[in-house]
C-alpha cells in the first residue's frame, strides 16, 4: 500500500511535523519502502489470535488515592523554555 | 598503575574494599582513560566531576534520567534539558554508593542499531574505530569495552544492549520485561523497553542487575523478582537443555565467521554437559522484523508526542502556536524518530488500524506462543546475537531497512518479553562475535548460569587487540 503525497502531509500534520520540501521527498520514499515491508503482517490469517498488548499477564495494579509530595512550582518549570509567573508560556493560538 | 582495561567491577570492589585504592584514585583512572581514548572513540555526551565516596563508577546510557546533569537521549530535541529528579535506577545506584562517570551516547532516542542516528554524532568501536559499536547503546558498549567505564547501563527495546555488546565484545543483559523499573527513563515503547547491565564479565553483569532489579510502585508495570538473583559460581551444566532454534541460527545475511564462532561455543556447551538439540521458530523470525517495526513506531508516534517545546527541551521560533509545534518537531527530530513517528501515527490512524497495529498485536501473540512451547522442552535458547560483526560507519545509513536487519535476531524474543544475555564467544575478520542466551521470564539466574560457564569455557579476551 503506497501513501502518496498529500496523504504524507496529513500523517505529517497529524504528528505536528512540518516537513520541508526535501524531507517531503527523502521521508515518502523511505516511508513507502517500510510500509511494504510491515505490509508481511497481513499474510498470516489470526482472526482467532487474541492481540497482545503487554508481554507479562499482570492487570490492574491499583493505587491509594493519597496526596503525596510533588515537584515545587520553580522546579516543575526549571526546563521551560518561557516561562511567565507560574505557567508555561507559549506563542498564541493560530488555527489547529 | 589501576588499568581499566583489564579492571573487572568485581575486582575494582575487592581493591576498594581492602583499600588498596581509594574511591577518588579509581575515578580519576577512568577519567584519564576518558581522556586519553574518548576524542577517537565519542563513548561519551556528557562527563561528570567525581561527587565522592568509595563505590563504584558507572556509565549511563543518555536515556536514563539523571537529576542535575543533562540527560539528552541523543537528540537535538531534548538539548540543554537537566532533570530535576533522577530515575529510579539511579536511585538504586547512588544507593549502593555508585557514582556516575557520564552519559553515554545512543541512537536519537534510542532508535537505531549503530549509534549513528545520534544528533552529536556517532561512537566508533574499539577493536576498529572505522566500525559502529552497534546500537542504540553502543556509547555504553564501546565505553566499558575500551576500559573508559567499569560497566554501565543501557536500555533495550529491540537490542539495544545485546547487539551492542555483541559487536564491541562485552556481556550485556535485556533483562525480562517488568523486572526493572522504567521511571525517569526517556521512553520510546513502552511495551517493550527495558533497562539492563552491560559489563566486561557475566558476574559483574549479574551483580549489577541485582541493584537495579525489582518492583517500584513509580513504575506499575514492574514486579517483584520471583526468586534473588545468584552471582554464577559453576563451570559446568549438567542437566540443561539447550535449544537451537533453525531460524534463528541459518537466517540468511549470518556471516559465515559468525555461525562459526556460534557453532563452536555451542560445542563447548555440550561439552560442560548440556544436552543440545535442534529446534524451530518457524514464524518468529520470518514475521518478527514487521510486527516491531508496526508496533514500535505506533508506540514511539505516541510516546514522543510529548516533545512540543512547551515544557522542557528545543524550541523553534513562531509566532503562533501550531507552528510553533510543528517546527520545533521538525527542526528537533532527525530522520529516524521523524519516520517512526510517520509510521506510526499512520499505522494508528482511523482505517488503518486493524490492518497494522491490530494485526501486529496478534502476530506477537504467535511470537510469544512459539517461544512458550519451546521452553517445555528446552531451558534456553541461543543463537548469534547480531547476523554480523560490526560493521563499517556510513554502510547502512541510507538505506532504513538494511540498518533494521541489525536487529533481526534480537527483536522476537523481545517481542516476547523475554530476557536475553549476550555473551563474547570468539572473533571473526578480528572482530568479536557475541551469542544471545535466551530464556522464559524470569529464568536470568540460569543466564548467568551458562553465561559464566560459556565465558570461562571460551577465554574470551575483552580487550580489543589493538589496545592491549
Amino acid at each position: 500500500m503506497a501513501i502518496d503525497r498529500e496523504q504524507l502531509l496529513k500523517v505529517a500534520h497529524l504528528a505536528r511535523l512540518e516537513l520541508r520540501e526535501d524531507e517531503v521527498e527523502r521521508l515518502g520514499g523511505q516511508l513507502n519502502d517500510i510500509l511494504e515491508a510491515v505490509s508481511k503482517v497481513s499474510e498470516l490469517d489470526l482472526s482467532d489470535v487474541p492481540p497482545t498488548a503487554h508481554p507479562l499477564d499482570v492487570v490492574n495494579v491499583w493505587g491509594e488515592d493519597e496526596p503525596r509530595p510533588c515537584l515545587p512550582v520553580d522546579e516543575a518549570l526549571a526546563n521551560a523554555p518561557e516561562r511567565e509567573g507560574n505557567f508555561f508560556k507559549v506563542p498564541p493560538g493560530g488555527a489547529a | 598503575m589501576i588499568d581499566t582495561l583489564r579492571l573487572t567491577a568485581e575486582a575494582a570492589k575487592g581493591l576498594l574494599d581492602s583499600r588498596e585504592i581509594s574511591g577518588a584514585e579509581l575515578f580519576a583512572a577512568y577519567r584519564a582513560a576518558i581522556d586519553d581514548r574518548d576524542d577517537e572513540l565519542h563513548c561519551y555526551l556528557h562527563l561528570c566531576d567525581d561527587p565522592g565516596g568509595d563505590g563504584l563508577p558507572i556509565a549511563l546510557k543518555d536515556v536514563i534520567g539523571t537529576k542535575g546533569i543533562p540527560t539528552t537521549a541523543g537528540s537535538k530535541i531534548l538539548e540543554g534539558y537537566i532533570p530535576v529528579y533522577d530515575s529510579t535506577v539511579v536511585e538504586r545506584l547512588k544507593m549502593h554508593g555508585l557514582r556516575i562517570l557520564g552519559k553515554t551516547n545512543t541512537d536519537e532516542f534510542a532508535m537505531g542499531s549503530s549509534t549513528e542516528n545520534s544528533a552529536y554524532g556517532p561512537s566508533h568501536n574499539p577493536w576498529d574505530p572505522s566500525r559502529v559499536p552497534g546500537g542504540s547503546g553502543g556509547g555504553s558498549a564501546a565505553a566499558v569495552s575500551a576500559g573508559l567505564a567499569p560497566w554501565a547501563l543501557g536500555s533495550d527495546t529491540g537490542g539495544s544492549i545485546k547487539q551492542p555488546s555483541a559487536l564491541c565484545g562485552n556481556v550485556g543483559l535485556r533483562p525480562t520485561y517488568g523486572t526493572v523499573s522504567r521511571y525517569g527513563i526517556v521512553a520510546f515503547a513502552s511495551s517493550l523497553d527495558q533497562v539492563g547491565p552491560v559489563a566486561r564479565t557475566v558476574r559483574d553483569c549479574a551483580y549489577l542487575y541485582s541493584i537495579i532489579a525489582g518492583r517500584d510502585e513509580r513504575d506499575t508495570t514492574t514486579v517483584e523478582l520471583p526468586h534473588p538473583v545468584e552471582l554464577p559460581q559453576a563451570a559446568e551444566l549438567r542437566g540443561l537443555r539447550v535449544g537451537v532454534p533453525k531460524e534463528l541460527n541459518e537466517a540468511e545475511g549470518i556471516e559465515p565467521g559468525v555461525s562459526a564462532a556460534v557453532r563452536a561455543a555451542i560445542a563447548k556447551l555440550e561439552e560442560l554437559g548440556a544436552e543440545v538439540g535442534e529446534c524451530s521458530l518457524p514464524l518468529s523470525v520470518e514475521h518478527g522484523m514487521a510486527c516491531y517495526y508496526l508496533i514500535t513506531p505506533a508506540e514511539a508516534s505516541s510516546n514522543l508526542a510529548r516533545y512540543d517545546g512547551v515544557r522542557y527541551g528545543f524550541r523553534a521560533d513562531a509566532d503562533e502556536r501550531l507552528e510553533m509545534y510543528e517546527r520545533t518537531r521538525d527542526e528537533g527530530f532527525g530522520d529516524e524518530p521523524k519516520r517512526r513517528i510517520m509510521v506510526g501515527t499512520y499505522a494508528l490512524s482511523a482505517g488503518y488500524y486493524d490492518a497494522y497495529y491490530g494485526q501486529a498485536q496478534k502476530v506477537r501473540t504467535v511470537i510469544k506462543r512459539e517461544h512458550d512451547a519451546l521452553f517445555e522442552t528446552f531451558d534456553v535458547l541461543v543463537s548469534p546475537t547480531s547476523p554480523t560483526v560490526a560493521f563499517p560507519l556510513g554502510a547502512r545509513t541510507a538505506d532504513p531497512i538494511a540498518m533494521y536487519l541489525s536487529d533481526l535476531l534480537t527483536i522476537p524474543s523481545c517481542m516476547a518479553g523475554l530476557p536475553g544475555l549476550n555473551v563474547p564467544c570468539g572473533l571473526s575478520e578480528g572482530l568479536p562475535v557475541g551469542l544471545q542466551l535466551i530464556g522464559p521470564q524470569f529464568s536470568e539466574n540460569t543466564l548467568f548460569r551458562i553465561g559464566h560457564a560459556l565465558e570461562l569455557a571460551v577465554g574470551f579476551d575483552p580487550v580489543p587487540e589493538r589496545l592491549r
